[in-house]
């Protein structure tokens, strides 16, 4: 009966072919280590926030008088509202974790090289996406830090000359944040942004699977095939990866729950304590404070101080944030070593890269506190460390010593 | 050098996840307790007497708080609701929005998520910390929200109280217009402690308890969900351990002829 029917559908689609092409059939490389759950964790990530986010959307209401209203509504009065609320907010912070880590093991082994630029640049695009998503899913509660934040940021925009303040105006729908602001924001967080994410998210398998995965070696697994045309270092991707990526799912799960049950607001930085105060146009919160994943741009968009050629420091702050996110989409460009894994590369690019991760740490936290002083200077510094590490990556990258790589991929 | 970076990034993590430290008052802790019933019940009663009248806790309804408190219906409507007639209404204020803003110049906040938006110590602290004032439109004033709107509501309970206030000097450099600095020595007024001036119907560790119970309160009226939360979470812990040990034998069995 059941065989009946997969044949009768695969008359009429492409089942069977779809199914060995991208599961039974796609061979990954056996070498697989720790960093690479964030990929299949990614996925479910987004289907966490997709399953919620259609919850909270049957309750929530985009209007400025009833919003803060309908989020206490959903945490009080809907039943297990409070568990799809906290699963929303947290898992959003935890997606971006699961990002960071996702796009810090592409620096690792080099995933971002030939001939995975295009992998690399969808991956891009999907994570600008959906750094929109997330800041215009942060003003949907309309707490105060929700709105002073999308005010801060929106504001960013009339830095830029001539066009600035009609283009920031443009994208409020007001001259403050608003109403208007709310409505389009949800419609943009629950609809367009969503689709676009999928659409990505879609490319971005398709175009690994045509290159194929890469891993810890850096080395092209397809360039050695047994007489079947088999690489002799992959495995089906099913069975082995999806047991494999189901036992790290539920290892992903049991920090989310924990993080939900036990502690959803984590101190602070996944719910801040001034967002449970309803927005207030008079009432500035003493600090406006992004959520901590935008915090590494918004420290190098502070960081900024002084006026060059007739330009303000507003300004510049603004080029350099854009610039220091534009600088990921170069990476497969700028990359000149003649390997790809960390693990045959030599010191130059081991230092470079461990001065990124810990500037980039030092700038997100940085992002959180004031900008004055010490904070300021140890900013500019990261700051300065950050664009160093793409800029001079050319030369540093073609200078660095290398070791031999091997000829296939070596054990974990 | 991967597992370096590792640790690295990870010991940058408990660094930025404590340090954000707060500025202000000394405030005193307090100890919560949301599976003490009796106090939670007790911190109702003084919050729908004391706090209701002009506060709102508009988010939250009457017979979710007695059911979650175990309060019967009957003893809700008898004892704990003046603003409504109906158990499933809104905690909602018997005074306009006009009304008191005539009165108090601002409107009282609305209450229901108050114990998340301040941290429990500060309401405690507050709540304890009024003294007379002559100065001030309602006679009274607070060291830890000075020139606030708000009498002190409690003081037949807790008497009243003066503040004391100690000077220090503090020494600040400033800069004079031909660029030296030079050191300004500033006196300033800083709250020193308390002396009861009349004793209240209570005794301060009672009045202590009772706050302590409404703050207690504040903490279930802040997410009622609390309760249950944690409850839950040790059953999705437990079964995530065990679900984690099965895919891990899944994984192991399926992973062993691969070399």
């Amino acid at each position: 009966m059941m065989a009946k029917l997969v044949d009768w559908i695969d008359d009429r689609f492409p089942l069977i072919k779809a199914w060995e092409e991208h599961l039974a059939k796609y061979y990954a490389p056996k070498n697989f280590n720790f960093w690479y759950f964030f990929g299949s964790l990614a996925l479910l990530a987004l289907v966490i926030q997709i399953v919620t986010g259609i919850f909270l959307t049957m309750h929530y209401k985009p209007d400025v008088e009833t919003a803060f209203a309908s989020v206490e509504y959903i945490m009080r009065d809907v039943p297990w509202g409070w568990l799809m609320r906290y699963m929303h907010s947290t898992g959003s912070s935890l997606f971006f974790v699961v990002i960071y880590l996702h796009m810090f093991r592409g620096l690792l082994y080099g995933s971002h090289r030939e001939p995975r630029e295009l992998v690399w640049l969808l991956g891009m695009l999907l994570y600008v996406t959906l750094m929109a998503e997330a800041f215009m899913g942060y003003l949907l509660p309309w707490g105060n830090m929700s709105y002073w934040g999308a005010q801060v940021i929106i504001s960013l925009f009339g830095a830029i000359p001539w066009v600035g303040e009609g283009l920031a105006e443009w994208i409020r729908g007001d001259f403050v944040v608003s109403d208007a602001t709310l409505n389009r924001f949800f419609s943009f967080h629950v609809i367009a942004l969503p689709i676009l994410l999928l659409g990505l998210v879609f490319l971005h398998i398709v175009a690994l699977h045509k290159v194929g995965s890469n891993n810890p070696d850096g080395i092209e697994i397809k360039d050695n095939k047994d007489e079947n045309g088999i690489p002799r270092d992959g495995i089906p991707f099913h069975p082995y990866y999806t047991v494999k990526d189901i036992m790290g799912a539920v290892a992903f799960l049991i920090i989310f729950f924990g993080i939900i049950f036990f502690a959803p607001e984590f101190g602070g930085w996944f719910l801040e304590k001034d967002n449970f105060v309803p927005a207030n146009i008079l009432s500035t919160p003493e600090d406006i404070v992004p959520l901590w994943y935008f915090t590494p741009f918004y420290s190098i968009l502070r960081a900024i101080t002084y006026p060059l050629f007739g330009v303000d420091a507003k300004l510049w702050g603004v080029i350099a944030m854009g610039l220091s996110i534009v600088m990921f989409f170069l990476l497969p460009w700028l990359d000149r070593s003649p390997v790809k894994s960390i693990r045959y590369r030599g010191p130059l690019f081991k230092i470079a890269l461990t001065l990124f991760a810990i500037s980039f740490v030092v700038l997100g936290y940085l992002g959180t506190q004031k900008p004055q002083g010490l904070n300021l200077l140890i900013a500019q510094v990261c700051s300065v460390l950050y664009f160093a590490f793409f800029l001079l990556m050319p030369w540093y990258s073609k200078w660095d010593t290398t070791k031999p790589v091997p000829d296939r991929v070596t054990a974990k | 050098m991967n597992r370096t970076l590792v640790a690295l990034i990870l010991m940058c993590l408990p660094l930025s996840l404590f340090s954000a430290e707060e500025h202000g008052p000394e405030l005193e802790k307090v100890r919560i307790d949301l599976s003490n019933q009796a106090s939670l019940q007790n911190g109702a009663r003084i919050f729908v007497n004391f706090c209701l009248s002009c506060h709102s806790a508009s988010y939250m309804r009457y017979n979710r708080m007695a059911s979650d408190l175990g309060i019967s219906d009957d003893l809700l409507k008898e004892h704990l609701m003046f603003t409504a007639d109906k158990p499933g209404n809104l905690m909602k204020t018997a005074m306009s929005k006009e009304d008191a803003e005539d009165w108090f110049g601002v409107a009282p906040p609305d209450l229901s998520v108050v114990a998340r938006s301040r941290k429990p110590a500060w309401i405690y602290t507050y709540l304890r910390s009024f003294y007379v004032d002559e100065n001030s439109a309602t006679g009274w004033n607070n060291t830890v929200f000075e020139n606030v709107a708000m009498p002190n509501v409690f003081y037949e309970w807790q008497g009243k109280q003066r503040a004391v206030f100690e000077t220090e000097k503090l020494t600040t450099k400033v800069k004079s217009a031909d660029g030296t600095e030079k050191e300004k020595e500033t006196e300033v007024e800083v709250f020193g402690h308390f002396e009861l001036e009349t004793p209240g119907l209570m005794s301060p560790q009672e009045f202590d308890n009772a706050i302590r119970d409404l703050v207690n309160f504040l903490v279930y009226l802040g997410e009622p969900a609390k309760l249950e939360r944690y409850r839950i979470g040790i059953f999705v812990m437990l079964f995530l351990g065990v679900l984690f040990v099965l895919t891990y034998l899944l994984k192991k069995e399926y992973w062993k002829d691969i070399h």
